[in-house]
């Protein structure tokens, strides 16, 4: 027994040493750095230059309520967004559903760079598709990508078109569990199609919302690709500068690896809180 | 009361007939127990009345109105599932009074209603439970006292005793026909069990493919089959059947047994050597000498259940013949026994499995 357990960590070796490199050697590393004053070699021991500065630092707390606009108006629209296309994909009225299905799911197989360059030119301001389609139905244009309320609109638009489907399959998935029997019972129960969606359908598929709601929390807390490229680095003036940016501009542009170790322990304890919030008010009662 | 009618029913799934215009009419307060072998139509029947299935021809009728049209939450029929189709969020009593409280039922007359069902089915002290929390008889008397609520005038029940266990079976099979009489409603119940058809049943309608095999009370059906295949559905063990050919005159020779003969007394027997089959219920074999003909056979598996025993055995030709002997609680595998077929109580069918005797 003791030596079939050592062949199997034997076997792991490989995986396990890859992992505490890279996972774990940079989760303690960072957290040690988070106190460190790492503008100029030799590291100094200097929280107030880092945790200290966090909540008195404009750009952070302008990048934290830029996050928490994506997650309290973004996110709860594309799950409604996916909950009815999930219902749509499942009906047996839809011709085709196994293309449909892929073809909903297909955004997120699509590179980012070439998805975020395609938004990018549709929202351009004088060439756009979307400008020239307002223009032709007499509506005014907009300049998406330097008013800053646009520019959050574009943002919140991209990310909904390629994460929508992707939530659309998860509550699919979580649809088709629920058996037909207890619908035909609702039917002769005299039930609306309606009202057993509220009353049968929502209840039922809570769990599965619930963590599609996780799952976004934590994609926005490191939402990254979408305002780098497709909104300019963040803006108009960081107008969609994301946590996630505001992280990599720290890190990686400065070059203040201790305030951005800060901030990334930052992000994590708010995706940690919010999503424990979500499964505590969320749970079953028994 | 209400009864059901059923006119030349008939269902199409695409270019596929399922249900080849099948009538026959369901008296008020009657048990009609519909049954027969898996893809026989049973259940596509049962969910064509419920309004559930649509129907591709004829009528159905519900307390003498014809409901082809009609709602299935408007037709007056309840129905009870095999799955018990429970809603799972919802405790025993929201189960219960989910239907009514969807349709603004008031809520005393719903808690008047609710608590008779729970009496009846002596389900109180799980109201408050949620079917996760049952097991799966008490989960099929929620969906029963679901169908009770609605105080429907016809119930529908689709097997809804096949996914308990022996045991529970038996014990729900009284239950349901205690509800029977206490109520008085009309019921139509679909099973692939001739157990549960032969207990319960007021009436069973035997189908096959389809199409109605023979209808009838149980006894009747089972002293009195139309054809072969009723005769060999209807009663545990089956009927034995025997390969026979006719010798002119009611006198059939039994190829497969050494060429011994039976003589039965028909009215218009059939030609001299067309085909015909012989039927015995296992219990209905005599001492050998007693009967018309004598079988000798040799005992494969012999099942002692006290009161009685059944002998799995073969002929000599390799003919699988089940006998119920009280007398043999002996008996053992590879012993030989002769017993004999009496003329009184042998069926006879013709090659297309028609009755003939």
């Amino acid at each position: 027994m003791r030596r079939k357990t050592g062949t199997a960590y034997g076997f792991l070796s490989p995986y396990l040493l890859v992992f505490a490199i890279f996972w774990i050697w940079p989760i303690f590393y960072s957290f040690w750095l988070s106190f460190l004053n790492t503008r100029q070699p030799p590291y100094t021991f200097r929280p107030d230059m880092t945790w200290g500065r966090l909540f008195q630092d404009a750009a952070f707390l302008n990048a934290m309520k830029n996050t928490f606009i994506v997650l309290l108006v973004q996110v709860p629209l594309m799950i409604a967004l996916a909950t009815l296309m999930a219902v749509l994909l499942n009906s047996r009225l839809l011709k085709a559903r196994g293309l449909m299905r892929f073809a909903f799911f297909a955004p997120v197989v699509v590179g980012e760079v070439a998805y975020a360059a395609v938004f990018r030119l549709m929202f351009t301001a004088e060439r756009g598709v979307v400008n020239k389609t307002l223009e032709s139905i007499g509506l005014p244009q907009v300049d998406w990508f330097s008013n800053p309320t646009a520019a959050m609109a574009v943002l919140m638009m991209a990310v909904t078109w390629r994460w929508a489907g992707y939530n659309a399959i998860l509550i699919l998935s979580g649809l088709q569990s629920i058996p037909d029997d207890v619908y035909e019972a609702a039917t002769l129960d005299r039930v609306s199609p309606v009202r057993q969606f509220f009353h049968i359908t929502l209840p039922l598929l809570k769990p599965v919302i619930l963590f599609c709601i996780i799952l976004s929390i934590i994609g926005t807390m490191q939402l990254f690709s979408e305002p780098f490229l497709i909104t300019n680095r963040g803006g108009p003036a960081g107008a969609t500068e994301t946590l996630g940016l505001f992280l990599y501009r720290q890190g990686f542009t400065s070059l203040n690896f201790g305030y951005a170790s800060a901030i990334a322990y930052t992000i994590a304890a708010i995706a940690v809180a919010i999503a424990g919030l979500n499964l505590l008010f969320g749970r079953e009662k028994a | 009361m209400t009864g059901v009618t059923l006119r030349n029913v008939r269902k199409q799934f695409g270019s596929l007939q399922t249900i080849h215009g099948v009538s026959f009419d369901v008296e008020p307060g009657e048990f009609v127990v519909f049954v027969g072998p898996s893809g026989c139509g049973k259940s596509t029947l049962l969910r064509m009345i419920a309004g559930l299935e649509d129907i591709s021809g004829g009528e159905i009728g519900i307390g003498g109105r014809v409901v082809n049209e009609v709602e299935p939450a408007d037709r007056g029929t309840a129905m009870v599932f095999q799955t018990y189709a429970l809603y799972p969020h919802m405790t025993v009593a929201e189960n219960l009074s989910f239907g009514l409280r969807m349709n603004k039922n008031p809520q005393a007359d719903t808690e008047r209603r609710v608590a008779e069902a729970a009496r009846i089915l002596q389900i109180e002290p799980l109201l408050t439970r949620k079917p996760k929390a049952l097991s799966g008889g008490q989960r099929q008397r929620v969906a029963i006292g679901r169908a009770i609520v609605r105080e429907p005038q016809v119930f529908l029940f689709d097997e809804p005793l096949s996914n308990l266990d022996a045991e529970l079976r038996v014990q729900m099979r009284v239950e349901i026909s205690r509800l029977h009489s206490e109520l008085g409603a009309t019921m139509i119940y679909v099973t692939h069990d001739q157990t549960e058809a032969m207990t319960m049943a007021d009436r069973i309608v035997v189908l096959r493919a389809g199409r109605i095999e023979q209808i009838g009370a149980p006894l009747e059906l089972y002293d009195n089959p139309a054809n072969q295949f009723v005769a060999g559905f209807i009663g545990s063990p089956r009927m034995n059947f025997f390969a026979a050919e006719s010798q002119g005159g009611g006198r059939f020779r039994l190829p497969q047994q050494g060429g011994a003969e039976i003589a039965l007394s028909l009215t218009s027997p059939p030609a001299p050597g067309a085909m015909a089959v012989v039927g015995v219920r296992p219990e209905h074999f005599v001492e050998a000498g007693a009967g018309a003909c004598d079988l000798s056979l040799t005992v494969d598996v012999a099942e002692h259940l006290g009161a009685t025993s059944y002998l799995y055995a073969n002929t000599k030709a390799g003919e699988p013949v089940v006998a119920q002997r009280a007398a043999a609680r002996e008996a053992s595998a590879g012993d030989r026994i002769s017993v004999a077929i009496p003329s009184d109580r042998a069926l006879a069918f013709a090659a297309d499995g028609a009755r003939i005797y």
